[in-house]
């Protein structure tokens, strides 16, 4: 019995620092929901909030059409896993993931029948008597995702639960917590400051900035059709170009720079402000002759062997370094340091957004 | 030079110990003499009678019994108020935290004897007011108690706080999250987190009790703790009786400690074998990714 | 106090404020308040207990200037009231007594905390930490029979004809010094020990290498870092011995006079409890002072000093 979440116009000030600011998302039952941002950026203070340790300043919280107000963690149905675990370090590995049931008064002989199988489930049959002492730490990291499932939860909160984990065992716990998820059917909410996580693991995503939740759509989507710089520059890189829009019609518009004419598509927030082109690296061209359109003349100034991809970086006229990946499958040419070449670039793969980082 | 340096350490420090043990060792030693002056010279020839002696004492068994009442009681007292002021303590923040806490240490340094007379002051002072023949406001070593819980349960409360401070908070917003109530909470993470610092707390605060001489001596009105009991035995005629007490005193000291340390060391053996386990699996893990 | 209702539920923090409450106010703060004002009452007869003669006065404080005697210390004989020379002595012989634990203290702690192998410690601590076990009382009374006239001092010095003929240890404050040395000197010996393992062994390697002589090395490296533990072994051997009841008591000769023994004649043998009270303060005051005096010539905190 998954539940889905609805935060409705959620704020939350500490003193005159407004942490999250009406923060408005309805989270599906059974999604896998991340929330990605930067540290500072009310990623936490949200879980918090729908965990029932900080109550919000406003705006409501609904699980599973429940209004959550004045609701102690203890009353929620979620199930935090923290970023420290917050394993129990006395009690035996049974009788943490046994705890929730403890406190709820079901007799020893379940409980312990009920940790044995959440064990078997997290792929740890033999650990029901150690202590989370003798766990390594991908194991201390099944434990606790088995705690939390044994209270039965609708939502399951992840608080960056794999940062203390090293890289090789990240990924491998990113497909596992993945398939746990999709084998309990349970509502995950997952904070991460990881882009690379959060694309991989999730449904769909929530990118937040200084309080605000940017843009909430499927990976995808975020990463294709970013709604705005933060968004385009917090999940990839990018080329960066300034100018002013002209002509737009039917989605897409001209945009005048400094290197002439451009072409791209016009994204819905670029309405006033500072206005700027996006594109990715690896939608970015190096050719050795002009394209028909959004082409600028470089001189190549670095080429970064990074294993799967080729970066090459060139130089504008102006100073402005324009940075271009080739994949590294043996087909493509890498030129000299010090080669002419024409950087260009689609005009669908090309974004018109506002500059969100920059104002503050 | 260096060498010669060291050497001098050495022996300074076996001097050391020697001048800290040897008194002890010859109170002990005179428990045993045919004297009735308690002193290992002249040697009279070796006995038992003093054990015998102390066995018989009345007046000292009730002492005794006295001393582990009032000893039980202030542990008791001490732990609760102790471990309750740390944890206060360790949730405020600023001035307050400050002055409280100041607060709490002043009494460690305040004396015996201001501490015995300001208790036994303002108790009997109650009593008067209040127009009562109730025993709380009697001298008496109740009072003894009192007096000796305002300084003793500083000593828990920092004892306590030292182990707070390791103390993960997440684990108790785990346990709220999983449903647990506040005093669930208490009872299954914090207090089990804080129960070797307590049972330290509680020792000291036994032997700091037992021990205790000032505060009992203004506060005690007739009655005898063993303390009392034995200065007055060496202000008025002494017999070797106190050294057969004494002998006895050490022994279970010195027993108890040697327990203490085997089961500590113990307890860390097995901590040790449970971490090199962990970074087996560790390995193991890594091996198989 | 919104961070621990949140934490611990109402009624356990309401619980545990009124444990300190209990505690703070009516253990420590209000008996000090009585005390306090007791010390400026008369000393009367139950029955003008309330009565006219009842008043505040400061009566009880200018007994310390009664009864003068006369000493003369280097040559020069001046009048003394009896209770201000004993509350003079009694500072001065703890100071002292704190000076003598420091200088037998600080090698040893030295010793453990950097010549010392590690593994060792815990034999060495619980060597140590068996005479702290005993009471004050025992180790008072253990010193007494040594320094006893017959005792095995003047036995051991006679065997080895150091001395010819018995010799009266216990004369003037010979022997509370003794006993207050010996019962205290481990109160200096553990701060100063945790404030010098703190000290980096590479920077005394590094003065070392530097050129710096062993002397220099102690002066200019490990004194300063083992300040707060000084402080805080002063002040704990300070105190004790100021407030020691016992020792001056078991160990006192004909001539030595201890102030807490003078406020204990004031309570128990002259009944005068509001005048106990008024000596009893004038000892509080001067402990305070000689902390708070510690606290600025040390530049530390009084948590630093409980540690």
């Amino acid at each position: 019995m998954s539940a889905g979440i609805d935060l409705q116009n959620v704020s939350c000030d500490f003193g005159n620092f407004r942490a999250v600011d009406n923060a408005t998302v309805a989270i599906k039952p059974g999604e896998f929901f991340s929330f990605l941002g930067p540290s500072g950026c009310g990623k936490t203070t949200i879980l918090r909030m729908i965990s029932g340790f900080i109550e919000p300043t406003a705006g409501t919280i609904k699980i599973g059409d429940k209004d959550m107000k004045g609701q102690r963690p203890n009353q929620r149905p979620t199930a935090l896993i923290f970023q420290n675990l917050a394993l129990f370090p006395l009690m035996s590995i049974w009788e943490n993931i046994s705890f929730g049931l403890e406190v709820r008064g079901v007799d020893k002989a379940t409980r312990r029948a009920k940790a044995q199988a959440l064990l078997e489930m997290v792929d740890l049959p033999g650990a029901a008597d150690k202590m989370v002492s003798q766990l390594s730490g991908g194991q201390k990291q099944r434990v606790a995702i088995a705690r939390a499932l044994a209270v039965e939860p609708a939502v399951m909160l992840l608080d960056e639960p794999l940062s203390a984990l090293d890289l090789k065992l990240r990924q491998h716990m990113r497909a596992e917590l993945r398939a746990i998820q999709k084998r309990t059917g349970v509502t995950f909410i997952y904070i991460t400051h990881d882009q690379g996580e959060a694309l991989a693991m999730s449904d769909r995503v929530g990118v937040m900035s200084q309080g605000r939740i940017q843009q909430v759509a499927n990976p995808r989507d975020i990463y294709n059709n970013p709604v705005n710089g933060f968004v385009a520059s917090f999940v990839g890189e990018n080329n960066i170009f300034t100018g002013t829009v002209t002509n737009p019609a039917g989605g897409m518009a001209g945009f005048d720079t400094a290197f002439g004419m451009f072409r791209a598509r016009l994204g819905e927030q670029a309405k006033s402000g500072n206005i700027k082109l996006y594109v990715r690296p690896e939608h970015t061209i190096l050719s050795e002759t002009a394209a028909a359109e959004n082409a600028v003349p470089v001189t190549v100034s670095e080429v970064s062997f990074e294993g799967a991809f080729i970066a090459v970086h060139g130089k504008t006229a102006s100073g402005q370094t324009i940075v271009a990946e080739v994949r590294n499958d043996g087909s493509a040419t890498v030129p000299e340091i010090g080669a002419a070449r024409f950087a260009h670039f689609n005009a669908a793969h090309a974004s018109i957004l506002p500059d969100t980082t920059a104002v503050a | 030079m260096h060498a010669i340096r060291q050497t001098l350490a050495r022996v300074y420090a076996g001097a050391f110990i020697f001048y800290m043990l040897i008194p002890l060792v010859i109170m002990s030693a005179a428990a045993f003499n045919d004297n009735k002056t308690p002193s290992i010279v002249p040697w009279k020839g070796f006995t038992w009678k003093w054990f015998s002696a102390l066995w018989a004492d009345d007046r000292m068994w009730h002492a005794f019994q006295n001393t582990i009442f009032v000893a039980i009681a202030v542990s008791l007292i001490s732990v609760i108020i102790g471990t309750a002021a740390a944890i206060l303590i360790n949730s405020v923040s600023g001035n307050l935290r400050a002055v409280l806490y100041s607060t709490m240490i002043s009494t460690i340094l305040i004396p015996g004897a201001v501490i015995g007379i300001s208790t036994m002051i303002m108790w009997t002072k109650m009593g008067n007011a209040l127009d009562t023949e109730f025993i709380l406001f009697k001298p008496g070593l109740h009072l003894s108690v009192l007096g000796q819980v305002s300084y003793i349960a500083s000593i828990v409360m920092l004892l306590v706080l030292a182990r707070l401070q390791s103390f993960d908070q997440g684990l108790e917003e785990a346990a709220l999250d999983l449903g647990a109530t506040h005093a669930q909470v208490m009872k299954r993470i914090l207090l089990p987190h804080l129960y070797p610092a307590i049972g330290a707390g509680a020792a000291v605060a036994f032997f700091q009790s037992i021990e205790n001489f000032n505060v009992t001596q203004f506060t005690r009105g007739g009655a005898d703790t063993l303390t009392v009991y034995v200065f007055s035995k060496v202000r008025s005629g002494i017999t070797p009786t106190i050294n057969a007490l004494a002998l006895l005193l050490i022994g279970v000291t010195l027993l108890l400690a040697v327990l203490y340390e085997i089961k500590r060391r113990r307890s860390a053996n097995i901590e040790a074998a449970r971490e090199a386990e962990a970074r087996r699996a560790a390995a193991l893990e890594e091996a198989i990714i | 106090m919104g961070n621990m209702i949140r934490r611990y539920g109402t009624s356990l923090t309401l619980l545990i404020c009124l444990l300190t409450a209990f505690w703070l106010v009516m253990l420590v703060i209000v008996p000090n308040i009585t005390l306090l004002e007791s010390s400026f009452r008369p000393y009367l007869p139950v029955t003008e207990i309330g009565g006219p003669k009842d008043v505040y006065t400061a009566a009880n404080y200018m007994k310390v200037f009664n009864g003068a005697i006369e000493i003369s210390p280097f040559g020069f004989s001046f009048q003394i009231p009896v209770h201000v020379l004993t509350f003079s002595l009694t500072i001065f012989y703890s100071v002292i007594v704190t000076l003598i634990c420091f200088a037998l203290a600080y090698p040893l702690a030295y010793f453990m905390a950097k010549i010392l192998h590690p593994r060792s410690l815990p034999t060495m601590f619980l060597l140590l930490f068996v005479p702290l076990w005993v009471s004050e009382v025992l180790r008072a009374f253990a010193w007494w029979i040594i320094l006893a006239l017959k005792g095995p001092l003047s036995w051991i010095l006679m065997q080895l004809h150091l001395i010819d003929h018995e010799v009266r240890w216990i004369v003037g404050y010979n022997g509370v010094m003794i006993g207050l040395v010996y019962t205290y000197v481990l109160f200096m010996i553990f701060p100063v020990f945790n404030a010098i393992s703190s000290l980096d062994s590479n920077q005394i390697e590094a003065a070392e290498d530097l050129g710096a002589p062993w002397w220099r090395i102690h002066w200019r490296i490990v004194l300063p870092h083992a300040k707060p533990g000084i402080a805080s072994g002063a002040v704990m051997v300070f105190m004790l011995s100021a407030g020691s009841l016992l020792v001056p008591s078991i160990l006192g000769s004909t001539t030595s006079q201890w102030f807490t023994q003078t406020v204990q004649q004031w309570m128990l043998d002259a009944l005068d409890w509001n005048t106990a009270a008024a000596y009893a303060f004038i000892l509080l005051l001067m402990c305070t002072l000689f902390v708070s005096l510690v606290m600025r010539v040390f530049r530390v905190k009084l948590s630093d000093i409980a540690n």
